[in-house]
């Protein structure tokens, strides 16, 4: 893939660096590493913990209806408060625990779709793993009367396995160079497809359509936190597969040869690593609904952050996912009130700018 | 010595006269070559022509109620047949008319942008500049309540402003095509979330007539609408139909090919205002119909033996509605699905099938 950055520099200060990986064929990491030195993992549990801890208290403390930050806390630690204070309380604890779920499982699946198939752009959005997922849901609130996230969640992953497996048999048809086109191409095939079917479903059910208008547009209000252990198995087993292909996808930026060569099981190890990166997509969906462009932002800021090295990466997308997804849906409270820009809507406008600064330091063709 | 000599006058003597001939032979296989492409050309283009005839009929008089030739053209004159009027002069005459005319704009505006691009993939729908136009005229609709004019205004500032963007960001050199597409797809994702949020302010009944829209549909045609979009279709494809004819010029390189009187950039910026006029007026009056303009300008290059023609691509879009929109209104009785489900449905084997073929080319020319 010559999806090279074109900041050229990078090359010899990273030959002297030695430790790690040295993505030399993954090389859309060159431009990264001349600035990301090497963070050690506890450093980056700790401001991990601490940017979560942050965001989501701000999260509670803001909203559209403004409540004094001392009856908040008071309701937060069990004092008495009036019944108008405590909904709000729950339903932003409610929606600060499911971005903080979401966030995590999103930014983590970027992170190994990324390595994974070594595109840059990769992403659940724009690779219509999303769609894919969206579409699932609504065949089965159409025709088999879905209206649990616990239902929800099997349909999504159904659509999510499918549009993936889609997607990446069209890039390994695709030569290497033209993989990241391909790819966004084929994802926007998903979408394309699916806006039709899903057309041909509401244009007579207006109650499909109804359900399904708040579910597309990617929210993490309006749930209850409880709903996060309908999908419990699938998020724990996903992070799981995720966080023990560190090493697969270090071995994979070096492309697949090298990484057979240094003993790796490649076909397995992607296998493990594809399923986790699917678990995480369809868990995170079936929650919140289709949530673009995290996946994409997050891998990319925390790689400059914390340098090449996946493992790291993976952890420090475990925190930063979740800052950015709980502080889109806290914007998307004060942006618009006293009415709500769903969370979905504001990481899209702030990831699409992201994306286009990436494409121009890319070269495809 | 003298053998040599001997040997040498029919090498002499007989080298300038095959040349000749062969060049005689050459000019005249080239005469021919041409001759025949012109000949095919014109073939295809009457026997698209033809076909949308046809399709045309058989869409505005045998719907579910069937109307005779002559009587057809007695309404059209002028004269009032009960019950028929109604259906043929308000339902089924204008969503064939507009069938066409939405046909050929999406079609020659996909067309030539492909051309000019160089790539099947970089079509206007697949670039996002449809989804611009149609997200600017789902929140016009939606949210402000507007209707008419201005909803078209809006469409093709919606579509402009999605073409300069990608345009802009793209770069240029050999790359650039490429970083359209994904800077394209990228803007799409965000134009659908915008969309959606739209969709979830509006009140259920009008978000199902928007994203009936959305789709692509052609049920509430009306004659003021025809009107306005036949006048940028008369206009813009025989414009787009002479301006793309300039750019096959334009594969040598900007350089060369300004060095030959040709003004790259205006006739880029010319051929992207039409593109983008055609696309956007065509999707403020029936939605974005999904994959017209990305098939018909691959179909329509086949057909015509591998060479790029306006014409024969608009004819192929305005085939392809026509018989997509007599599917969607009657294949499935009692429910009229919106046009672009069965376009939609049907373009994306073909734009995956596109894509393993591009692989195949690029692999034989790397």
């Amino acid at each position: 893939m010559t999806v090279r950055a074109t900041t050229a520099p990078a090359m010899p200060a990273r030959a002297d660096r030695g430790t790690g990986p040295q993505p030399a064929a993954s090389a859309h990491l060159t431009g990264e590493v001349s600035r990301g030195g090497r963070v050690p993992a506890p450093v980056i549990v700790g401001v991990g913990l601490l940017g979560v801890a942050l965001i989501a208290v701000v999260s509670l403390l803001l909203g559209t209806q403004s409540v004094a930050p001392g009856a908040i806390l008071r309701a937060l630690s069990g004092g008495e408060a009036s019944t108008e204070v405590r909904g709000i309380v729950d339903s932003r604890i409610d929606r600060t625990v499911i971005g903080l779920v979401v966030g995590a499982a999103i930014g983590v699946c970027g992170v190994v779709l990324q390595g994974l198939t070594r595109n840059p752009l990769a992403e659940p959005g724009i690779l219509g793993i999303n769609a894919g997922a969206a579409l699932a849901v609504v065949l089965g609130i159409k025709f088999f009367a879905i209206s649990t996230v616990g239902g929800y969640v099997w349909f999504a992953l159904a659509g999510a396995v499918v549009a993936a497996v889609v997607v990446q048999l069209l890039a390994l048809l695709a030569p290497v160079r033209a993989q990241p086109v391909t790819m966004a191409l084929a994802g926007a095939a998903i979408m394309a497809t699916s806006t039709s079917v899903v057309g041909a479903i509401v244009v007579s059910d207006q109650g499909a359509l109804d359900v399904f208008r708040f579910w597309q547009v990617g929210s993490v209000a309006g749930r209850n936190w409880s709903i996060v252990t309908e999908v419990a198995p699938f998020l724990i087993l996903g992070f799981i597969l995720c966080f023990a292909s560190g090493r697969t996808l270090n071995a994979i930026a070096l492309g697949d040869d090298l990484a057979r060569g240094l003993g790796q099981r490649v076909v397995l190890h992607r296998l493990l690593a594809a399923t986790g990166a699917i678990l995480l997509a369809g868990s995170a969906t079936a929650l919140a609904g289709p949530i673009a462009f995290v996946g994409l932002v997050v891998p990319h800021v925390v790689r400059a952050v914390v340098g090449p090295d996946h493992r790291r990466i993976l952890l420090g997308s475990l925190f930063a996912g979740p800052v950015l997804v709980i502080a889109a849906d806290t914007v998307g409270r004060l942006v618009a009130a006293p009415s709500e820009v769903q969370a979905g809507i504001v990481c899209a406008v702030v990831g699409a700018p992201f994306l286009v600064a990436l494409v121009r330091r890319m070269h495809v063709s | 010595m003298s053998a040599l000599m001997a040997a040498a006058p029919h090498l002499a003597d007989s080298a300038p006269e095959p040349r000749a001939a062969r060049r005689a032979d050459t000019i005249a296989t080239l005469r021919d070559v041409r001759r025949r492409v012109r000949r095919r050309r014109v073939l295809l283009v009457t026997a698209l022509a033809v076909l949308v005839v046809a399709l045309f009929l058989v869409r505005a008089l045998l719907g579910d109620y069937r109307i005779s030739f002559v009587d057809g053209i007695r309404m059209i004159s002028g004269t009032t047949i009960p019950g028929a009027s109604f259906i043929f002069m308000e339902s089924t005459l204008p969503r064939a008319v507009m069938s066409v005319l939405a046909g050929a704009a999406f079609a020659s505006a996909g067309a030539a942008y492909q051309s000019m691009l160089r790539n099947p993939l970089a079509s206007p729908d697949v670039l996002g500049i449809n989804l611009g136009a149609s997200a600017a005229a789902v929140f016009a609709v939606v949210l402000l309540g507007w209707s008419g004019m201005p909803v078209t205004a809006v469409a093709f500032l919606g579509a402009v402003a999605v073409a300069v963007t990608i345009h802009g960001f793209a770069g240029r050199g050999g790359a650039a095509t490429g970083r359209m597409i994904l800077v394209g797809v990228g803007l799409a994702a965000v134009l659908s979330s915008v969309v959606h949020w739209v969709l979830l302010r509006a009140d259920v009944y009008r978000a199902q007539d928007a994203l009936v829209w959305l789709t692509g549909s052609l049920g509430s045609v009306t004659w003021s609408e025809i009107a306005r979009l036949g006048a940028v279709v008369a206009v813009g494809v025989p414009l787009l139909t002479l301006v793309t004819g300039r750019l096959g010029v334009l594969a040598l390189g900007d350089d060369l090919a300004s060095g030959l009187g040709e003004r790259a950039h205006r006739l880029r910026a010319l051929v992207t205002t039409l593109v983008v006029l055609l696309t956007a007026s065509a999707t403020a009056v029936c939605g974005p119909i999904a994959f017209v303009g990305f098939l018909s300008g691959p179909i329509a290059r086949r057909l015509a033996g591998g060479r790029t023609s306006i014409p024969a691509a608009a004819l192929v879009g305005a085939a392809m509605v026509l018989a997509a929109d007599y599917v969607s209104a009657y294949a499935v009785p009692g429910t009229a699905y919106p046009v672009g489900v069965v376009t939609g449905l049907a373009g994306a084997p073909v734009l995956i099938w596109l894509l393993v073929a591009q692989r195949r080319s690029t692999q034989e020319t790397a």
